[in-house]
């Protein structure tokens, strides 16, 4: 590996962090970082610094780090690639899973886009993790995985990449809006939210989350339905700004 | 009683010849379609009042009603379609309702639509229209639509549409002469409905009209308008391409090359894009209709946040259930209590030991029917009634939200509660109620955890023997260790059946004040069939078994039971025959009791051996009745593997509480 590819993948290892450790708590402390990845606390603020500079988060002494756009999307394509890695030994080398996480973490930086696709193919585009985590979206500008199914390698650089992040419903907090972009799962789910009124382009917001990983109340097409977790997980959003 | 509900106990493959037979003499038939919960079944039996009969639609497990109504001195036939939201085949309820309006093309389709979600709903409207059916629009819950500060211009909705649309609200019979009146004219004069098509985007509407003029130069013969079969095919709707596909081959490659070029067109998959164009239209259709006033917080809207909040929501769920069984038992006892002393100049429940077989029969049979009048009817209806009354006022919605998550933990959704729930009456409409499932699987999962819920019988043994002998607190405890067993083994359960868990998706109505004559009916429906399919096997499960005691042949039974009862349960010799009575009706455990040795039970068993005695009723295998319907429902394996389990189940728990009772 050489200077330029380990700085990369260590980066990378960074944002997967914090975005690992926001998806449960309020705000990100570097001590958490600091256990996350048994790096001392001094090596992870001065890393921080850099990061903070280099526009992939937000970084005060005090007030912790949050990621910005830019990171959020490095972040959500690196913990993408290594749930989907983990799924893949999991499932189909049938590892133990104490194997799992160390190996994911070799293999994720070096993992191609066109061949994340391809794995997320082969294991039928799997919406979470072997540890019950969510696997982020694709980045690729598809609205659903039969598309993505039906299109060859070649084709896939007309579709192009999105510039926005996707977020999944259940990550949106109470009244923001969002505009359905990508709905992850087989026909007969998507055929599902399609009628209940979770087209693709809708306007979509949340009123409310059941506490205890309960279902998510939104509102759409002036009425509200209530939509389980697992389903919830595989409804993606760009964000509308007011 | 009506004539109409002679048909009802038929085979599937007559059924409905049957029931078309009794309703032969009427001069039209109109359907009611429309979304879930939109006072469809309100204005069903405003309309036919007492003359309806409910049945199953041929070969399938969903709920098919129908009944008669005089109007202008004809005989109208109305049948009420099951709630939907589309006509794909997500479920069974879409099929079963696209295949009778396309083949049994009733004369006219009321489509009924909240008017407080007018966008939602029209969406099913735009494919009714499809259809080609004759439709008039029933705009209904106008006062819900009010209070939320929507105003609809029936008139704008009717020329946008090409349709008759009268406002409704069907729960106090507003509109609904004048909704009558629509339909009529409509079926004398069809012209009434405009053949207008309604217009998808031009790169799909050019597609759809290819595809339909190739469809009919092929002459398919399909049932459907060929309009609406290219939509489907365009959208991949699996059966219809299957339909197609049998007759005409190239048909269906045609449409998968249009579709591949909407999809190049739009990126984005043609059914997405069908979907998608038909909800804007239909958000133009109900934009174009509707004025939004000022939005202010409804009553509805302050409810809402408090039986959904984070703490309070599980506090009013909590108050909701608990409260529907205090309810249950506070007027069931009392109604029961009143019952029994009708009845008892009868003195009907011992079991008569010595007489003419005959007279042993008899008073087993007799014995059996006064049972189910004494005990089960004065229970189980209140708890209908008031469950259905928070049924339709849309709290039980809230409460399912609340409980999602502990649903998932065995395999179920929030929906799963209301047979739970209702399992608390009696399991076996419960086990009917398992059908707003979407799967087989979830079915089986449900009507699983339902065998656990302690019915109304077993609530008499579970008071009758702990609340009055030992503790109410003891009896309330066996609930909350009910409620741990059903968690436990349904998590088992899951790990035996294995399989997808489909996720919730449910509409949050508004609140409304529930119908009293919808929850009477509803309540009709449910001890109906308790009535018919319980009742018979109670009374021919008493008598045998009232003959076999007589005649010593139990006795055998003590004994082999015996390692069971006297050893590991700790229980007297005699609760053997008491266990095997209870598969046949759960509350002979404490019946018999009583007529052997009389009220004076507290020097017969101890305090343990009532509650565990009682616990071990509680879990034991369901009633023959209850059995008999998850064969019915299920299979017969499905069935004697649940009595097994749930044998094991009663003796291992029971044992092991008996041991630890011993510690103290």
């Amino acid at each position: 590996m050489s200077n330029n590819e380990k700085l990369s993948a260590n980066i990378e290892e960074y944002l997967e962090s914090i975005y690992k450790i926001s998806q449960s708590e309020e705000s990100v402390k570097t001590s958490r970082i600091s256990k996350d990845l048994g790096i001392t606390a001094a090596s992870v603020s001065e890393m921080l610094k850099r990061l903070d500079k280099m526009g992939y988060v937000e970084y005060s002494q005090y007030k912790g780090v949050k990621l910005t756009g830019k990171g959020l999307k490095i972040a959500k394509n690196i913990t993408r690639k290594h749930r989907l890695l983990e799924r893949f030994l999991h499932d189909i080398l049938k590892l133990k899973d104490h194997f799992l996480h160390d190996q994911a973490c070799e293999m994720e930086h070096t993992l191609s886009d066109d061949a994340e696709r391809a794995l997320c193919q082969v294991l039928e585009h799997p919406d979470k993790c072997p540890g019950d985590s969510v696997i982020p979206a694709c980045d690729l500008k598809f609205t659903t995985c039969e598309e993505c199914m039906q299109r060859q390698e070649e084709e896939v650089n007309e579709v192009g990449k999105r510039h926005e992040n996707l977020i999944p419903i259940m990550e949106l907090e109470k009244q923001q809006k969002g505009k359905v972009s990508f709905i992850r799962g087989d026909y007969k789910v998507i055929r599902r939210l399609l009628d209940m009124g979770i087209t693709i382009g809708a306007s979509i917001s949340v009123i409310k989350i059941a506490p205890l990983s309960g279902p998510v109340e939104v509102a759409i097409r002036g009425s509200k339905l209530a939509i389980g977790r697992d389903i919830a997980c595989n409804v993606f959003v760009e964000l509308i700004q007011d | 009683m009506n004539k109409l509900t002679k048909t009802e106990k038929t085979n599937k493959s007559t059924e409905s010849e049957n029931i078309k037979e009794s309703l032969d003499d009427t001069d039209m038939t109109i359907a009611l379609a429309g979304n879930a919960n939109v006072g469809k079944s309100v204005i069903f039996n405003e309309l036919t009042g007492s003359n309806q009969i409910v049945g199953n639609w041929p070969g399938k497990t969903i709920e098919r009603a129908e009944g008669k109504l005089h109007f202008e001195g004809q005989n109208i036939h109305v049948i009420d379609l099951p709630g939907i939201y589309s006509f794909s085949t997500y479920s069974m309820e879409e099929i079963v309702s696209r295949e009778y309006i396309a083949f049994e093309k009733p004369d006219v389709v009321i489509n009924v639509v909240d008017a407080a979600v007018l966008e939602r709903n029209l969406f099913f409207t735009t494919q009714l229209k499809e259809m080609n059916v004759p439709l008039v629009v029933c705009i209904n819950q106008i006062d819900i639509a009010k209070q939320k500060g929507i105003v609809i211009d029936t008139g704008k909705l009717s020329a946008a549409l090409g349709v008759p649309v009268v406002a409704t609200v069907a729960i106090r019979g507003e509109g609904l002469h004048e909704l009558m009146e629509a339909v009529n004219s409509v079926a004398h004069n069809k012209s009434e409905n405009k053949i207008t098509t309604l217009k998808y985007g031009a790169e799909v509407e050019t597609r759809i009209k290819s595809l339909t003029n190739r469809i009919e130069s092929e002459n398919l013969n399909l049932g459907y308008p060929s309009r609406w079969v290219a939509i489907k095919l365009l959208e991949n709707d699996p059966e219809i391409r299957k339909l197609v596909e049998s007759k005409a081959k190239n048909v269906v490659h045609y449409s998968y090359k249009l579709a591949k070029e909407i999809e190049n067109i739009h990126k984005e998959p043609s059914f997405s894009v069908i979907a998608a164009e038909r909800y804007s239209l239909a958000n133009r259709i109900a934009s174009g209709a509707q004025k939004q006033t000022e939005i202010e917080i409804t009553f509805s809207e302050r409810l809402d946040k408090i039986v959904t909040h984070r703490i309070f929501g599980y506090v009013t769920s909590a108050i909701v259930i608990g409260g529907l069984l205090l309810w249950t038992f506070v007027i069931g006892t009392n109604l029961s209590n009143l019952l029994s002393d009708a009845f008892s100049f009868f003195t009907p429940v011992d079991p008569q030991v010595s007489g003419t077989f005959v007279a042993i029969l008899w008073n087993g049979a007799f014995g059996g029917i006064v049972a189910g009048i004494t005990l089960v009817i004065p229970f189980v209806i209140p708890f209908y009634i008031m469950l259905s009354l928070i049924e339709n006022s849309g709290i039980l919605t809230r409460v399912a939200f609340m409980i999602d998550s502990a649903m998932h933990t065995i395999g179920l959704h929030g929906k799963a509660l209301i047979p739970l729930i209702l399992g608390y009456g009696c399991n076996v409409p419960a086990i009917d109620q398992t059908r707003i499932l979407e799967t087989r699987r979830e079915r089986l999962l449900a009507s699983y955890a339902v065998t656990f819920a302690p019915c109304a019988a077993r609530t008499i043994v579970i008071l009758g023997l702990v609340a009055i002998y030992v503790s109410v607190w003891w009896a309330i405890a066996l609930y909350a260790i009910d409620i741990l067993v059903i968690f436990t083994l349904g998590r088992v359960a899951l790990k035996v059946v294995p399989g997808e868990t489909t996720g919730l998706i449910m509409e949050m109505h508004s609140f409304k004040i529930p119908s009293l004559s919808v929850a009477l009916k509803q309540t009709w429906v449910r001890t109906k069939s308790l009535i018919y399919f319980v009742f018979p096997i109670y009374i021919l499960g008493s008598a045998i078994l009232q003959g076999l005691y007589a005649y010593g042949v139990l006795n055998p039974v003590n004994y082999i039971l015996a390692p069971i009862t006297v050893y590991w349960l700790g229980l007297p010799m005699i609760t053997g025959i008491l266990l095997v009575f209870a598969v046949i009706r759960k509350e002979f455990t404490l019946l018999m009791l009583v007529a052997l040795f009389g009220t004076h039970l507290a020097g017969v068993l101890t305090p343990t051996q009532f509650i565990i005695l009682a616990l071990v009723g509680m879990l034991f295998t369901p009633c023959l009745s209850v059995l008999s319907k998850l064969a019915l429902e299920f299979s017969w394996k499905a069935s004697g593997t649940i009595a097994v389990a749930n044998f094991f189940t009663a003796v291992i728990i029971g044992g092991v509480v008996y041991r630890i009772i011993g510690l103290f």
